[in-house]
Formats: structure tokens, C-alpha cells, sequence
């Protein structure tokens, strides 16, 4: 049984279903149902055409399931049995379910959860190990979205925006238990990515695939984060980071620049430095530059504070940050940085230590505590 | 998304407003409010919001290891000011604002007399997995 080739698929079933009028939470519960029959017959009698197969079966469980109704259900149902043409078809029901899956009426969770659920083909016990929540609180949160877009009508295309800002949730949650949210979220951008011609689903999918190859260098025994500047850079994954750089490039030269694209440009100067020390900062921080021109994110100004210190020096880097909002997240850690590098190791400690009692995650607070006991240990 | 635990005390948080020992109040007060924390978590339930909560009795008991060979150390009985947490809840919600809601509605538990009793609840974070990016 192929369970990748039914994880692909069942998006697209459940898009045909819902294009013929079935509910999206009814065209959702066949398709599983599909799904298990498949599973049960697919090793003895293997169909030539999977995605037909599952679609006639899906239907016919949809069909049973609301067949109790009316007589005159009924009768419509006998005429709307008749699956149409398979090839040809105008629409690309897949994507539609990427837009319903983000629509604008969900919270980020709900709508990160029921794409995984719908477009990824994750079992909600998989989705919820990978959250960290029980697996009933993950059924409620997904039934809930789907009652919530129950009503909304497959009319025209949602907004690319949307979905892009919901991939990109997935893969910054990184992973735990069997799957991998970062690999989900790039398997779904490619999918999307290879139906829409969008400059900024290609800017996406870059994005992720630079970060993504650095990943392995990222952090080391335990979970211990290391910097950029110390990854051994031989560990990074070249066929990601040329795979990257070649869909950013194509992205690039249709002249429509957005967020994603310049944040991937970013990432593909990193990607291209065989040493930290050859990294084109000045180039990063027009990039910067392009960046905050395109979203009021002040985590961006605060990126391009790091990157103006490096390229200018220390005290250009300092002078960038004095413009921002001391409350913004690692404002300290980046203050830290900057002010070791212009010979300041006990304010530079001090800071360190203040952007570890900030910190979110348990490998950032380690690192930065360490940063701040190295400093200390050389001033005393 | 990110997680929050709720921490409820006994001692060691500023005192509710509605400040009437527990065993002052009527039975059916007891009962709303016990009632009412029910019904929140079943709620949060339904919202795909809940991820664990317990009470907790008030007999802690702070440990320490006390060296190769040797019992560990224990120490109570409990100096008065000492913290002692009654209880916790953790949930899962899209942002902080969220949290601080829900934890307002936990404080506004029934009382004495019916009237919430506007308890102090702290509201803690939890620290998450590192974000894939953060480069």
C-alpha cells in the first residue's frame, strides 16, 4: 500500500466531492472512508486509475450517507451518480482546497490543522503528537474548522496570501512525533507551487528549501543551537540550496517582488558563502532594505539592525536598533550581540543574560545563558 | 499556536477580592464553583483549546538530594508566606491575548455569596521548540 500516493491523492478527492455540492465535513468523511476501503482492497486488486477509483467510492459512501434524506434526495442523487469525464477537468479541485483550508474565517491554528487534515492526508493523531496536544483537543479544533467553512462555496480563487501565511505556520513549527511538519509544509508549497504560477509560492518554497538545508547544521548534541557564523557548512544540503536558489532566481525575474522572495533572498546569500566571514552583508542588507519597504514587520528591522552591523561595524549595527521598540522579541539578544562586537563583553553580558530570561524556546535560553557565562567568565 | 499554564494558589498570590475561606461558604457554593470550572474546561474542550488540568492538594513537600549515601532532605512544615499552588490547567491558544481572557474568566469563578471570587491566576508560558527559522 501506498501511502504517500494516497496522501496526495486525497486532497484532490475531496476537492472533486465538494466541486459536485457535498459539504465539506460529508465530502471529508467519505473520502476516509474511501480511504480505509482502499487500504483493504488496493493489495489484492491494485486499480489501474487510483485517483478515479477512490473518487466513484467516496462519492458512492457520500451518497449512502445522505441517501436517508428525502425521496427526492434521492432521485437527484441517482441523476448526479454518473461521475463525469475524468480528464479535461477545468478546475484544479486540489487548490481549491488549499484556499477553503485557509480561509480567512478560520484562526491561524484551525486553519493550519484542517490543511494538514485535508490537503496533507495526516491522520489527526499525527497532527496532534506533531502539536503536542492531546488528540482529542486536535478533533475538536479540526471539526470545528470544518464546521466553519461547511458554508462556503468553492466560487473563486481565495487568497494566495492566506495560504502562503498558513504553509509558512507548518513549516516554522518544525517537528515531533512521526511527522515532520517542516518536510509536510515543503511537500505542500511544491504541490501548490506546481499548480499556481505565483511569484510568491515560489518564493515560499525557496525560502523554505534554503532553510531547510541548513537544518542539519543547525544544532548540535542535545538540541544545542548553533549560530550561523559556527555551522559547519559542509553539512548544509547543496541539491536543497541549488534547488532553492534556482526557483527563487525564476521568481526573481518576473519582477513582483514580495516578503517571501526577499527573505529568501536573504537566505540565498547565506546559503552561498563557503564561509561565514565571506558573507555578502551589504547585499543582505538591501535586502533589508527591500524587506521593510514590504511589510511593517519590525522583526525584519530588527534582522536588518544585525545585518547593518555587520556590513558597517558595530556601531552603525547599535545605531540601527537604537530606531526600534526596545519590547520587540531578541531586541536584548541582538543589543547582546552588537555590543560585544564593539568591545562592550559586561554590557554585552548583562544583555545576554536578560534576553535569556526573554527567550521562548528551551535550546534559545540555553545558548544565550552560555553566551552570557562566556562573557562573564572573561571579565571577571 | 502556543501553550500557557494556568497556575492557581493556596497561598503566595495576592488574596482574591472576594476573600472568603472556602469552608465559609454553602455547600451549593462550593458546588457552583466547582460546577463552573467544569464547565470552563469543557468548554476549552469543545474549542480545541484544552490540553490538561489537575487540582492539586495543598500537602507539598520540597526535596532535595542531600549527597551520595544520604537520605534526601525534606523540608516543611511550610513557612507562612511560602507559595503553594492549588492547581493548574495548560491550553493551546493563537495568542496571548487569548490566554489572558481565559484565565480572566477562570479568576471569575462563583464564590461566596455567588459573586466571583476575582482570584489572582498566574499566567506562564510555556518555552516551546525552537521556531524552524530563527536565523
Amino acid at each position: 500500500m501506498d501511502e504517500a500516493l494516497l496522501r496526495t491523492l486525497t486532497p484532490a478527492v475531496i476537492g472533486v466531492l465538494v466541486r459536485r455540492g457535498a459539504d465539506f465535513a460529508a465530502a471529508e468523511d467519505a473520502v476516509q472512508e474511501a480511504l480505509l476501503e482502499a487500504v483493504r482492497a488496493w493489495p489484492h486488486d491494485a486499480p489501474r486509475d487510483p485517483k478515479g477509483w477512490l473518487v466513484t467510492v467516496a462519492w458512492r459512501k457520500f451518497l449512502d450517507a445522505t441517501r436517508a434524506d428525502t425521496a427526492r434526495r434521492l432521485r437527484e442523487v441517482r441523476v448526479d451518480a454518473e461521475p463525469p469525464p475524468g480528464p479535461g477537468e477545468a478546475v484544479d479541485d486540489t487548490l481549491q482546497l488549499y484556499f477553503l483550508c485557509a480561509h480567512p474565517s478560520l484562526s491561524p491554528s484551525s486553519a493550519v490543522a484542517l490543511t494538514l487534515r485535508a490537503v496533507g492526508g495526516l491522520t489527526t493523531r499525527q497532527i496532534a503528537q506533531a502539536y503536542l496536544v492531546p488528540e482529542a483537543t486536535m478533533a475538536q479544533r479540526i471539526s470545528r474548522a470544518k464546521r466553519t467553512v461547511a458554508d462556503v462555496r468553492f466560487t473563486r480563487p481565495g487568497d494566495v496570501a492566506t495560504v502562503l501565511r498558513v504553509l509558512y505556520l507548518v513549516f516554522n513549527e518544525g517537528y515531533s512525533g512521526d511527522v515532520d511538519l517542516a518536510e509536510e509544509a515543503i511537500r505542500l508549497t511544491r504541490e501548490l507551487a506546481a499548480r499556481i504560477d505565483h511569484e510568491e509560492v515560489a518564493g515560499l518554497l525557496a525560502l523554505m528549501l534554503l532553510h531547510h538545508a541548513r537544518r542539519a547544521a543547525r544544532t548540535g548534541p542535545g538540541g544545542r543551537l548553533i549560530p550561523l557564523a559556527e555551522q559547519d557548512r559542509s553539512r548544509w544540503d547543496t541539491r536543497l540550496i541549488a534547488e532553492g536558489v534556482e526557483v527563487l532566481q525564476a521568481a526573481l525575474a518576473r519582477d513582483r517582488l514580495g516578503e517571501f522572495q526577499a527573505q529568501a533572498a536573504v537566505a540565498a546569500l547565506h546559503a552561498d558563502a563557503r564561509t561565514a566571514a565571506e558573507t555578502d552583508w551589504v547585499q543582505i542588507v538591501e535586502w533589508y532594505d527591500e524587506l521593510v519597504r514590504l511589510t511593517a514587520n519590525p522583526v525584519a528591522r530588527l534582522n536588518r539592525a544585525v545585518a547593518v552591523g555587520e556590513a558597517d561595524g558595530a556601531r552603525a549595527g547599535l545605531a540601527a536598533l537604537a530606531e526600534l521598540d526596545p519590547a520587540l522579541p531578541r531586541y536584548a539578544a541582538v543589543a547582546a550581540y552588537l555590543h560585544e562586537r564593539d568591545g562592550d563583553p559586561a554590557g554585552a553580558a548583562h544583555l545576554y543574560a536578560e534576553a535569556a530570561r526573554a527567550a521562548h524556546s528551551v535550546p534559545e535560553r540555553d545558548h544565550l545563558t552560555r553566551q552570557a557565562a562566556r562573557l562573564n567568565a572573561t571579565t571577571r | 499556536m502556543a501553550k500557557y499554564l494556568l497556575l492557581k494558589h493556596y497561598r503566595g498570590a495576592p488574596a482574591a477580592v472576594n476573600d472568603v475561606p472556602m469552608d465559609k461558604w454553602t455547600p451549593e457554593e462550593v458546588s457552583a464553583h466547582i460546577q463552573y470550572m467544569q464547565d470552563f474546561a469543557a468548554r476549552l474542550e469543545t474549542t480545541g483549546e484544552f490540553v490538561d488540568g489537575q487540582a492539586l492538594s495543598p500537602e507539598g513537600t520540597f526535596v532535595r538530594y542531600d549527597g551520595e549515601g544520604r537520605p534526601p532532605v525534606t523540608d516543611g512544615p511550610f513557612a507562612e508566606t511560602k507559595d503553594l499552588i492549588a492547581g493548574w490547567m495548560i491550553i493551546d491558544v493563537d495568542t496571548y491575548e487569548r490566554a489572558l481572557e481565559l484565565a480572566g474568566e477562570l479568576s471569575a469563578a462563583p464564590g461566596a455569596n455567588g459573586k466571583p471570587i476575582h482570584e489572582w491566576l498566574e499566567v506562564r508560558p510555556f518555552l516551546a521548540e525552537p521556531a524552524t527559522i530563527t536565523e
